[in-house]
């Protein structure tokens, strides 16, 4: 009986990513040089963005002569028994290892690092991502060998599509028994987009031939800031003398994000804030001072119709479109905004007086009702858009006028006091209750769950005081964020006892 | 339009005498048939054999020229009852479906057929949809063939076998009178091979013939007393005809016969895995020369009791491996064995899974159990037990006949990726607007269909209690239909609309006056089947009639309550929509017609048309939607109102946040529904829709100049206050 093995391929895709390109190039290269080869794959409603396996075999067709016999090509992947696996993104390597496909004695993974979020990970309420890193890890692990790099930002810098980075990566792995000509003829016998999958090819295989696999640059060290503007120094001045060290990068954003949001007086008001936290007991890392740092500067600028249109109309923000839509020379864009401005937010922008009055008047708040009842387009690559939008940006003037920035100011100065009067005693679950002002995010109907349920908590820290255990808080945090009924925040309130 | 042209692979059905084909298993199958001299096809989509039908659809003039009536039927009853032709004439006919589900909506048909029986060859091609990837309930069509008694064909999947076995298949219904059915698994049909092509066939009689000559024979028909003598005819004569053919023409194959006193029987669907099993057993070659006996069943129903007697002679034991439940072949095998008085020990299913499919794996694990039982293999040695240190990663043993099983943590961070909405599926902003109308007034009960609506059970949707099958959505919320302070909602595809709910949903609820409200999606295709015609589609088809409107239909069975949404992206129109639907005080049946086509179909027919555009200069406006990352919170609420695939998560670029914002791919087409969800939702304002014109105008140059100066003059100057701060 002869020894000689099928070279046996799975290839892990999903719907729309060109496995199934991927899968007849191999066969049709194996076919052009003297191979029996087979493929098969479920496709099924895999199509509609499902992940799929596609299993192809080579046999070499001088062999099967020489031993007087047809091989017998196996339709699926016996788990244990597969050399190369190829996965066209991150989480798919990870099923490959799930699946036993992937094994130390003989496998060769050959992966594209980037991720293809899964839809568990993209609708959590907050962040949902799986860490990168452990996959990395049980693929490493698992493999013989692991070849891998971001192969849908090589895709895109050749201008072509994964199958051909991972066509080429195959081919420089050099785990197959064919030379780069006889790959590079087979993308040439395909006919379709051979510039560019030659190109996408070439650069892989030179990639996955090189030495460095996934080399990342090391962070720039932050540069020590250089303000010019005199009152801005003496910001930074204070910064770098009245706080630790530990707390300058967050304190430095802080400080900047504020100005731009409103002005110098009001970067000097959160850091004044601050001053109170700083002098609170500290733990090494500062954990307290930093959470509260970060999540101070993101309450104080909440998000209002002003913020939105400061930031919609900008150059950089035109820049970034350009870019995100790929605007080529010679074609012309143009920026369209989806705007819902209801009653509430038309006060909560106008200065505090008119916004009242709007608020509780009857005649006019039932015409601005009216006109508000549906969303508006406003297109800001045009003037009349883009000076609406500007106007709106300006009554950042009159904001500490309005309604809204009373509101959350009596709420920022309630959490700050919870804050200190727990560090005193617990300074871990101040730093927990620092981190509550994550609930807090959004606009309109997503700001006013998110308060319900901040305030929901706070209600039941209220009621547990510093016997409220410091994971107790943050599960409770992690539960408000697990839908949006507040179902688990209920069912865990009523197993802590704390409604 | 399906889906996927067939237009090169056709070319291949033109291969003559002693050329060598290479392609797909149903192409193959396609290729059989002409050689095959049939004289109709006819069939219904469906997974694993949709490619069949467009394959078909594309080869309309080789069909032609071969004297082939194709029809693409109106369901699988349509399909099974269009055999009816081979009834009276020497017409050889196919029709092709999925099963089981399929099987089950022809199965009149198919009773009907084999009760009387057949003249000319009649061939069911059914495309096995079971195990990995399968989108239906696991069943068997075995059952099918037994209980009318039809043959059923299950043979080894490689290309000159399937070839093979749709030729002998032909000649074994001729020769038993009988129709057979051959079961091509999901991976037979789409495995790519080669097998040497014959010479394609006309067929000496023609459907011309019959129509001119019509012939009756009353004894053929369902009717008693002829369908008594039916009953007899079947076990006296069909049976034993077809038993004498298999043995004749030795459509089971023997391996190896006597190398053994043990020996596995086994279906030709699952020969090439459990050779792959017994090959890393050691106990054959890659080339499938086996220790162990063999005796392969091509043919998987009747069972040859001569066949199997000799098989078990002398053999101490055998194994039978039989995938799916209930195990019909296994029983059989014990009858013949035990009214033999054979001392053969019969295994199967109590070294196999009961139930699920037969993976490698798992014909690896029953294959080893029944070597080891009986001597021709070690034992695996215990692993030594190892002290358990905690590990990043439980790594199994490795070694091919020791399959590692899945490690366990690694579950937590692999995620399921269900099948869902494309990327600007009109389909989704239905959802978007029923998950709105929910928030309003309360969950309700959501008969939902079959088809790519389907995908609202999943996430972010989760929308839809029950589906009863294709077309039945309507029908599936008949006895909800009460007083109540709630209306049912039913879900419906065109595609199963035009299959039966214009009868069993929407007729039937006018008929027993429903006040339910049934929304029908109409995107002018059968889209989950791979986007073929049907008559509400759009498109102009040069062989079959389209354009006829589901609301003509809908109002001809009586319906007063129609509306038709032309545009379903519009999604507060929807909601508004469906609202009016479930509190009008009208009573009777509400129809509410959801149209927009189906995006895949259209991209792939405007693509190459809006780049040629382009290339001649032509003024081209592109939209592609995105998220501002500065005003968006990381919340996703856009996303779990949509789904879509284009719209994603990354990192957040704010160095103060940590949830990622929302970002739209690459993939986008403009569909609007973003725009749209966060209008009716009133969501957040991070979302813009660019319009990037390509080959502007003189006007628009001139526009842009003016605006890009004012406004490029303003933002300088914004840009230096700020930049006056920067630090």
């Amino acid at each position: 009986m002869s020894g000689t093995q099928p070279i046996k391929i799975a290839i892990l895709a999903m719907g729309g990513e060109g496995g199934g390109v991927l899968a007849d190039w191999i066969v049709d290269m194996g076919e052009a040089n003297g191979y029996v080869a087979q493929t098969t794959s479920v496709p099924g409603v895999a199509q509609r963005t499902g992940a799929t396996i596609y299993y192809v075999e080579l046999y070499p067709e001088a062999q099967a002569e020489a031993d007087g016999g047809r091989p017998v090509l196996a339709l699926m992947p016996l788990p244990g028994d597969v050399d190369v696996v190829l996965a066209s993104e991150l989480m798919e390597a990870g099923r490959a290892v799930q699946r036993g496909l992937v094994t130390a004695d003989r496998t060769t993974l050959i992966a594209s690092t980037h991720r293809v979020y899964s839809i568990a990970e993209k609708s959590a309420l907050g962040d949902g991502r799986v860490d990168s890193a452990e996959l990395l890890a049980h693929a490493e692990k698992a493999a013989k060998r692991f070849v891998r790099f971001d192969m849908a930002q090589a895709a895109a810098a050749s201008g072509s599509v994964i199958s051909a980075v991972l066509f080429g990566a195959l081919a420089g792995a050099g785990v197959l028994p064919f030379s780069r000509a006889q790959f590079e003829a087979t993308i040439e016998r395909g006919g379709v987009g051979v510039k560019p999958s030659l190109r996408a090819f070439g650069a892989a295989f030179a990639r996955t031939q090189g030495a460095g696999e996934d080399e990342k640059p090391l962070p720039a060290p932050a540069a020590a800031p250089q303000p010019r503007h005199p009152a801005v120094r003496a910001l930074v001045e204070r910064v770098q003398r009245e706080f630790a060290p530990a707390l300058h990068p967050v304190l430095f954003e802080g400080v900047r994000r504020l100005i731009d949001y409103q002005d110098l007086d009001y970067a000097g008001l959160y850091l004044d804030r601050m001053a109170t936290i700083a002098a609170l007991p500290a733990d090494e890392a500062h954990r307290l001072q930093l959470e509260t740092a970060r999540h101070l500067a993101l309450w104080m600028s909440y998000e209002d119709t002003a913020r939105v249109a400061a930031l919609k109309t900008r150059a950089s923000r035109f820049d970034r479109v350009r870019g995100e839509a790929g605007v080529e020379e010679g074609q012309l864009l143009a920026i369209n905004e989806y705007m819902h401005p209801r009653l509430q937010e038309i006060c909560e922008t106008l200065p505090g007086g008119v916004g009242r009055w709007l608020l509780n008047a009857g005649a006019p708040r039932r015409l601005v009702e009216r006109l508000t009842r549906k969303g508006r387009v406003i297109r800001t690559s045009s003037l009349h858009g883009y000076l609406l939008l500007r106007m709106v940006a300006a009554a950042r003037r009159w904001r500490r006028s309005t309604t809204r920035y009373a509101e959350e100011n009596g709420r920022i100065e309630q959490w700050l006091e919870r804050i200190r009067s727990t560090a005193i005693n617990h300074p871990e679950l101040a730093a927990e209750l620092a981190q509550c002002q994550r609930l807090v995010k959004g606009y309109s109907d997503t700001h006013a769950r998110g308060l319900r349920n901040y305030d929901t908590l706070m209600a039941a820290f209220q009621r547990a005081g510093a016997r409220m255990a410091p994971a107790t808080l943050r599960e409770l945090r992690d539960a408000a964020l697990a839908d949006e009924q507040g179902t688990r925040l209920r069912e865990l309130l009523v197993r802590h006892a704390l409604t | 339009m399906a889906e996927r042209s067939f237009v090169e692979e056709v070319k291949k059905l033109r291969l003559t005498e002693g050329e060598l084909f290479r392609g797909e298993g149903i192409l193959a199958v396609t290729k059989a048939l002409l050689e095959s001299g049939v004289s109709y096809v006819a069939g219904y989509q469906g997974a694993p054999i949709s490619h069949l039908m467009d394959v078909l659809a594309d080869a309309q003039d080789i069909l032609a020229e071969q004297g082939i009536r194709f029809e693409n039927s109106a369901s699988e009853a349509t399909a099974a009852a269009t055999l009816a032709a081979s009834v009276n004439y020497p017409l050889r006919g196919a029709v092709t479906f999925k099963a089981t589900v399929g099987t089950n909506v022809a199965s009149d048909a198919l009773a009907n057929l084999a009760s009387g029986g057949v003249t000319g060859g009649a061939l069911i091609i059914v495309g096995e949809d079971y195990g990995e990837g399968s989108s239906i309930m696991q069943e068997r069509s075995h059952a099918f063939a037994m209980k009318s008694q039809i043959w059923l064909l299950d043979p080894r999947p490689n290309l000159p076998s399937i070839v093979d076995a749709v030729k002998k298949g032909f000649e074994l219904s001729e020769a038993s009178h009988t129709p057979v059915m051959l079961q091509l698994r999901i991976r037979a049909c789409h495995v790519h091979g080669q097998f040497v092509a014959g010479a394609n066939r006309r067929a000496d009689f023609t459907l011309k013939d019959a129509l001119e000559n019509p012939q009756r024979d009353v004894s053929r028909i369902v009717l008693p007393p002829a369908s008594f003598v039916h009953e007899q005819e079947k076990v006296k004569e069909r049976w034993p005809a077809a038993v004498r053919f298999i043995e004749a023409h030795k459509l089971n194959e023997f391996f190896s016969e006597d190398a053994d006193d043990i020996g596995i029987i086994v279906q030709g669907g699952s020969y090439n895995t459990l050779l792959r099993a017994l090959e890393r057993l050691g106990l054959a070659d890659v080339y499938g020369r086996t220790q162990v006996p063999l005796y392969v069943m091509n043919v998987a129903y009747p069972l040859v009791d001569n066949e199997v007697l000799r098989f078990c002679m002398g053999k101490r034991a055998v194994l039978v491996v039989e995938e799916g439940q209930p195990n019909f072949v296994e029983q059989n095998l014990a009858t013949i064995l035990r009214q033999a008085g054979s001392p053969t020990v019969l295994h199967g299913k109590d070294m196999l899974p009961v139930a699920g499919e037969y993976t490698a794996a798992e014909l690896l694990k029953g294959a080893r159990a029944f070597g080891e039982r009986y001597g021709r293999l070690q034992p695996l040695p215990v692993p030594a037990p190892v002290r358990k240190v905690i590990p990043l990663k439980e790594v199994a043993q490795i070694g091919v006949d020791n399959a590692p099983e899945p490690a366990l943590p690694l579950d937590e961070n692999v995620h399921a990726r269900p099948p869902g909405f494309c990327t600007g599926c009109p389909e989704r902003p239905i959802f978007s607007a029923m998950k709105l109308v929910e928030s309003e007034l309360g969950p309700h009960h959501v008969s939902a269909d079959i088809g790519c609506h389907l995908f609202s059970i999943l996430p972010p949707f989760n929308i839809g209690n029950t589906t009863m099958g294709y077309g039945l959505g309507g029908a599936g919320a008949a006895a909800l239909n009460a007083p109540a302070g709630k209306r049912a909602i039913s879900m419906m595809g065109d595609g199963g609309f035009w299959h039966n709910g214009l009868t069993s949903g929407i007729a039937n609820a006018v008929f027993n006056q429903s006040d339910n409200l049934t929304i029908v999606v109409d995107n002018n295709y059968t889209s989950a089947t791979g986007g073929q015609d049907i008559l509400s589609s759009k498109a102009h088809n040069p062989t079959r009639s389209t354009g006829h409107a589901i609301e003509r239909a809908v109002r001809g069975v009586g319906v007063q309550w129609v509306r038709t949404m032309r545009r379903t992206y519009d999604v507060a129109g929807m909601r508004d929509m469906i609202k009016e639907a479930l509190t009008t005080r009208q009573k009777g049946p509400k129809v509410l017609i959801a149209q927009s086509e189906c995006m895949l179909n259209k991209q792939r027919r405007e693509k190459p048309l809006v780049r040629k555009a382009i290339a001649e200069g032509k003024r081209v406006v592109r939209d592609k939607f995105g998220v501002d990352e500065d005003t968006c919170t990381g919340d996703h609420s856009c996303i779990r109102l949509s789904g879509c695939p284009s719209l994603s998560i990354k990192t957040n670029p704010d160095p103060l946040r940590t949830d990622p914002v929302a970002t739209v791919l690459e993939s986008c087409v403009g569909c609007g529904n973003c725009g749209d969800v966060s209008h009716a939702a009133v969501l957040c304002p991070s979302f813009y829709k660019a319009e990037i014109v390509s080959n502007p105008t003189g006007w628009d140059r001139f526009r842009q100049r003016v605006r890009a100066g004012v406004i490029g003059w303003l933002q300088r100057g914004e840009a230096k206050r700020r930049a006056a701060y920067a630090f």
